[in-house]
């Protein structure tokens, strides 16, 4: 454990690429990114782990890419996690207050907290995160710190993010077997909204959408607080896959052709043209037909809010975003997307930029390094907390010196 | 003028007098024709057509083709000495539709008979002045290659001489049943289905209509499908017909769950009922429609007959249906094994109407009950029909493997199902886009 130590490093393991960024804090508690590492990933479909050798290499590589940038030695980690399993849903916690005075302690709170995750789950599932909403005392709504309020009742409502226990496994056995340790397992998207959303964004209310490789991952806030979070299990990865069989190229064309040609509208002046493709030698090999290029990724990008404005829809949680929604991840790059998610969510739509983090200003502005900076802010919430808590040595030091006056 | 068909008793008040004449070409023709006989086609002149003498028609007129050079044999399977036989009596076969105004052909596609005469009586019946539909079979695909490509040869011909094309593939009917159903079964049950949509068509043209379809926008919508085209028919009785109606059609097999409307360029829809069709009716059966094929053109049609008070009876022809379906692995069973997944075409079960004997006999119940509850709907079914057939029918949704649409780097990966749909397929392959 690094707890002397103030260095911070989140490790996402993405469908497309391995991201580690590194994090600093300094001694007022602010955040600086001063490194990154990243590596191209082999064996990862959909978010979630096929071939470990393969991705234990990748992890290696963005890992000492990231070592040689910060000029650290990294140990542990804060793993993003993702996949189709991984689901979320609101759930309250009730717990009487005993005590005499009816004062609610801070035991009263770990109690509630600690019914509010008792849930039934799947057999194989676990608890990623259990994030507290807002307690209710007597039935009152909308109280943040119940410490020392009186009641008879207190109540709290968590947002529980749950997921297959053994396939969350899977990726921190890969970081385990290779001397890291895992300090934390975060949801990716939760990271994203962490690294892209401001305080008064969050209590405004915003929907974050990262667009992943291989999976889509959403989070919403309502008043300051985490209302719903859900993984799509499309990608980047489904947009080149579609276009690889639309127009009969094969996946690697089929990418490529997404990165410089891709565009989520179709608009008119691209109607009718074709493109030549020539292979290495400048041999052609085959026309394609731009317009049908577009409209295969626009159809399928537009599915992929059409599904998310459907699973917000039935909580009625899309009237609550006035501070709009923010696109992440690689799939933010992709030219026109904010004005297809704003044709179909209906709502004001920025790509999200990362503003609470000092550090490098490239990596930053990069929507794909969302996840990871996020992890980075995630621990660094820790971090502080861990800060407070005074140590051991510390405590026994106070004892001493109280009972040995000088 | 046939003085058959003019002597017929007056039909039903709102009923139109057309002379038709229903052929049954070649063994399988001749077979579903006998079929046909059985049911009320009330003004059809039932013509049986045959090379041979191996089947005996029932219930209708029979029309040899001989030839010298067959000396009484029958085609032995080769279309080219059908189409011969055929022109060598081309007159004879004019003559023999001179009068009539709509054609019906029945045949079995694949064979000799069926598949080199169909053409023909196809062009004889149009030079003397009628209108030809074709309702036709395909072979099995186990009965081979070379059967396969003359059918779909005789298919292409008949569909450029013919002014409309019903086409049936055997091997869909085969995939309604299980695995034990009989051979005899499977083909009755083809038949059946044929005749099913062969009654819609009738119904449409034979009642004068409050919104009409003309037989020309049929035609039109039949060729637009170049031969593709699925058709159901589906009717119901008793209080809340019309939500028993959507019902049924959403369950009907040859919709494929409902994944043939929403691929559907052209929807023809013909309702039938009686003076009691509410206009409320109606636009249930037609919202649904609308809400499960946006991107269609949907052409409605409707009829009010005496004879169907208290009944609605809905036909349903969809052509231009996408090349591609999304091709379910047989090795996982549909948790209800019935077609029930439909997005979108869910059902308010507010009047629930007794089962009636059903205008089809593959009626599959609603897939709201219990799989127990369904089975014995599906053993009564069968009862009634009075086949023994051994286990109830199994429904199953298929789909035609006509394209099987490869799913590249997510081939292996567990497949994300989202309400039913596969969203690893391509999203413009499953909503019917066409790219051209």
């Amino acid at each position: 454990m690094f707890d002397s130590s103030s260095i911070i490093v989140g490790l996402e393991i993405g469908t497309s690429k391995v991201c580690a960024v590194v994090g600093e804090m300094n001694d007022d508690g602010a955040l600086n990114i001063i490194g990154v590492g990243q590596a191209r990933t082999r064996g990862v479909r959909k978010g979630e782990i096929i071939d470990a050798r393969a991705v234990e290499e990748d992890v290696r590589h963005a890992i000492v890419e990231a070592e040689q940038m910060a000029d650290v030695e990294i140990r542990s980690v804060y793993l993003g996690v993702t996949g189709g399993h991984i689901r979320g849903f609101n759930n309250r916690g009730v717990h009487p207050v005993v005590s005499a005075d009816r004062e609610i302690s801070d035991e009263d709170v770990l109690d509630v907290v600690k019914n509010a995750k008792a849930i039934n789950l799947p057999q194989d599932n676990t608890v990623l995160h259990a994030i507290r909403q807002h307690f209710l005392v007597d039935g009152h709504d909308g109280v943040t710190d119940p410490v020392g309020m009186l009641g008879a009742r207190l109540e709290v409502d968590v947002h529980v993010v749950h997921g297959h226990l053994n396939r969350l496994q899977n990726a921190i056995r890969v970081v385990k077997g290779m001397q890291l340790e895992v300090n934390e397992v975060v949801f990716n998207g939760l990271a994203s909204s962490l690294a892209v959303l401001s305080n008064e964004q969050k209590e405004l209310g915003a929907l974050v959408i990262d667009i992943g490789g291989g999976t889509t991952d959403y989070v919403v806030y309502c008043g300051g607080v985490i209302k719903h979070t859900g993984v799509l299990a499309v990608g980047g990865d489904h947009v080149t896959n579609d276009l690889a069989f639309g127009l009969k190229v094969p996946q690697g064309r089929a990418e490529q052709l997404k990165i410089e040609n891709g565009s989520a509208l179709v608009d008119d002046a691209v109607k009718g043209q074709t493109m030549n493709i020539t292979s290495e030698l400048g041999l052609p090999l085959n026309t394609v037909n731009l317009e049908h290029l577009r409209r295969i990724m626009a159809m399928r990008l537009e599915e992929g809010f059409q599904l998310i404005a459907q699973d917000l829809a039935p909580a009625g949680l899309l009237e609550y975003l006035r501070a709009g929604v923010f696109l992440c991840g690689g799939g933010a790059r992709i030219p026109e997307i904010a004005r297809l998610a704003e044709q179909v969510l209906e709502l004001p739509v920025t790509i999200g930029k990362t503003s609470s983090v000092s550090g490098l200003k490239s990596t930053l502005d990069q929507p794909e390094f969302a996840t990871a900076i996020g992890l980075v802010r995630f621990g660094s919430f820790k971090f502080r907390k861990r800060e407070v808590r005074p140590t051991l040595g510390q405590n026994l030091k106070s004892v001493f010196s109280k009972l040995l006056p000088r | 003028m046939d003085p058959e068909n003019t002597s017929q008793p007056v039909p039903p008040v709102e009923a139109r007098k057309r002379a038709v004449t229903i052929f049954g070409v070649g063994t399988a023709g001749i077979t579903m024709a006998g079929q046909l006989a059985s049911e009320d086609f009330t003004g059809a002149k039932l013509v049986a057509l045959n090379t041979d003498h191996s089947v005996v028609a029932t219930g209708s007129e029979m029309i040899h083709l001989e030839g010298k050079l067959l000396r009484g044999l029958g085609t032995g399977g080769d279309p080219e000495r059908g189409r011969g036989l055929a022109e060598e009596h081309f007159q004879r076969l004019k003559t023999t539709c001179a009068g009539v105004e709509v054609v019906f052909l029945l045949a079995g596609l694949g064979g000799g008979t069926g598949t080199g005469v169909c053409p023909v009586l196809a062009r004889a019946a149009r030079e003397s002045g009628a209108l030809v539909l074709a309702f036709v079979t395909l072979p099995f695909v186990c009965e081979g290659n070379q059967r396969q490509r003359l059918a779909r040869q005789g298919l292409d011909e008949l569909t450029t001489v013919a002014d409309g094309v019903i086409c049936l593939p055997h091997q869909m009917a085969a995939k309604l049943l299980d695995e034990h159903a009989g051979f005899a079964d499977t083909f009755r049950a083809s038949a059946q289905l044929l005749i099913e949509g062969l009654r819609g068509v009738w119904r449409l043209l034979m009642h004068r209509g409050l919104i009409e379809i003309h037989f020309a926008e049929l035609c039109a919508v039949l060729r637009a499908g170049h031969g593709e085209s699925c058709f159901a028919t589906v009717e119901s009785a008793g209080l809340g017909r019309a939500t028993a109606t959507i019902e049924k059609l959403s369950a009907h097999p040859l919709l494929d769950g409902g994944q043939a409307l929403a691929g559907a360029e052209t929807v023809l829809v013909s309702l039938l009922g009686g003076p009691d069709l509410a206009m409320a009716d109606v636009n249930r059966v037609m919202s649904e429609l609308n809400e499960h094929c946006p991107k269609s053109r949907i052409i409605m049609g409707a009829a009010v007959d005496e004879s169907f008070r208290d009944r609605l009876a809905v036909t349903i022809i969809a052509t231009g249906r996408p090349a591609v379906s999304a091709k379910r692995e047989p090795s996982k069973p549909e948790k209800a094994g019935l077609p029930t997944s439909m997005p979108g075409f869910e059902t308010e079960l507010l009047h629930p109407t007794k089962p009636e004997r059903p205008g089809s006999r593959h009626l599959p119940p609603a897939p709201a009950l219990s799989l127990e509850q369904r089975e014995q709907i599906l053993a009564q079914q069968t009862g009634k029909s009075g086949r023994a057939r051994k286990p109830g029918p199994r429904m199953k949704q298929i789909t035609l493997p006509l394209d099987i649409v490869n799913k590249g780097r997510f081939d292996k990966s567990e497949p994300t199902i989202h309400k039913g749909e596969d969203l690893d397929l391509p999203t413009y392959v499953r909503r019917g886009v066409a790219l051209n």
